[in-house]
């Protein structure tokens, strides 16, 4: 399992500080991690494209930037990313949580929990499943992959990948 | 006043420094044929999202002023953003609302603002200061004030008369415009 402290340390080495998003029970634990960490910003946004805006306008300051969703968000993003993120080819690391993993969750998650990946594929957004073994592996592909082709990178976490 | 007297009226007094976000459609189309500037961006396509997006270049370069102009169809899908920039409150974050209660863009379709006072959500979202403007001198001076002062700060104001015409569309392509706003993002000494 990958600790809050670890996941925001590899994500500062990476001069990843500013962030958005909107609450998942999957990221509990790393939003939980905030407050004591004063080198992040994270912005609590009130949808997710939202989120990926205000994370964006990082970007033109100069900051790399992410945002932390729940899948059950990815439909909020879907217009973002095709009229904004992948047009303007700005590139802002997604973390979307797997709600409804093999099908085992609550009902309103099983639908997006199975076609999540055929989303961002049709999207041509690229994504990796992390996991304690390639984190940090998963983050340095995402991060020279978004400077190598100026779009986002979707890391999909797993209920108890990071706690 | 006119929408492009409103858009002249910022653009005047803005100071070379200021970043301006200019939204979706003709806003963009009128600031652009009026006064291009480096540090204007154009937003092309997802409506409603630009008050997002100057929230976070506000919140990491509060060195400059940035102003956002959109309409009364871009404020009312992000109504949301309204008090999560008042929350987050920069001061530099400087917000004007150019209210024609229409879908200009797309043949004139009334909007909903007619009836909502997207000044008073403003005010109950927490900004600093929320004015609605009449009339074009009330206006500039209005966004002097608030471009001048801490915020983060809203400014409507009704706009009317005759669908604009003619006004060119914006050649660059996205992601020249990108570029040259990171550029002016990036330049320290903030000239156009």
């Amino acid at each position: 399992m990958i600790s809050p402290s670890r996941f925001w340390s590899e994500l500062k080495r990476r001069n990843f500080r500013f962030f958005s998003g909107v609450p998942c029970s999957i990221l509990t634990e790393v939003l939980a991690a905030l407050p004591e960490d004063d080198e992040i910003t994270y912005v609590p946004a009130v949808r997710e494209d939202v989120a990926l805006g205000v994370a964006s306008g990082a970007y033109f300051a100069g900051k790399p930037s992410g945002i932390l969703i729940q899948n059950s968000g990815l439909g909020n993003i879907v217009n973002p990313l095709t009229s904004f993120s992948l047009m303007y080819e700005i590139p802002v690391l997604l973390f979307i949580t797997w709600r409804g993993y093999q099908g085992q969750d609550a009902p309103e998650h099983i639908l997006m929990g199975d076609m999540m990946f055929e989303f961002l594929d049709l999207m041509g957004v690229p994504h990796s499943v992390i996991d304690d073994g390639d984190f940090e592996s998963s983050l340095d592909h995402a991060v020279d992959f978004m400077g190598a082709c100026m779009k986002p990178f979707a890391i999909i976490v797993k209920k108890g990948a990071i706690g | 006043m006119t929408r492009a007297d409103a858009i002249g009226a910022i653009l005047d007094n803005l100071e070379a420094n200021d970043l301006a976000l200019f939204t979706t459609g003709m806003i963009s189309r009128e600031a652009h044929a009026a006064l291009d500037r480096s540090s204007n961006f154009y937003m092309i396509g997802s409506m409603g999202l630009l008050s997002a997006i100057g929230l976070g270049l506000a919140l990491n370069r509060s060195d400059r002023r940035v102003v956002v102009v959109e309409g009364d169809g871009s404020a009312l899908m992000s109504l949301g953003t309204f008090p999560l920039v008042a929350t987050e409150a920069p001061s530099n974050y400087t917000h004007v609302v150019l209210d024609n209660e229409s879908y200009e863009s797309t043949g004139n379709q009334p909007t909903i603002s007619s009836r909502v006072d997207i000044t008073r959500h403003a005010e109950a979202s927490g900004y600093a200061a929320a004015v609605r403007a009449t009339g074009l001198e009330t206006f500039a001076q209005t966004f002097i004030q608030h471009r001048a002062s801490s915020g983060p700060t809203f400014l409507l104001a009704k706009v009317g008369g005759r669908a604009s015409q003619g006004i060119a569309r914006i050649e660059m392509t996205p992601t020249e415009l990108r570029d040259r706003f990171l550029g002016a993002v990036m330049d320290e000494r903030g000239k156009s």
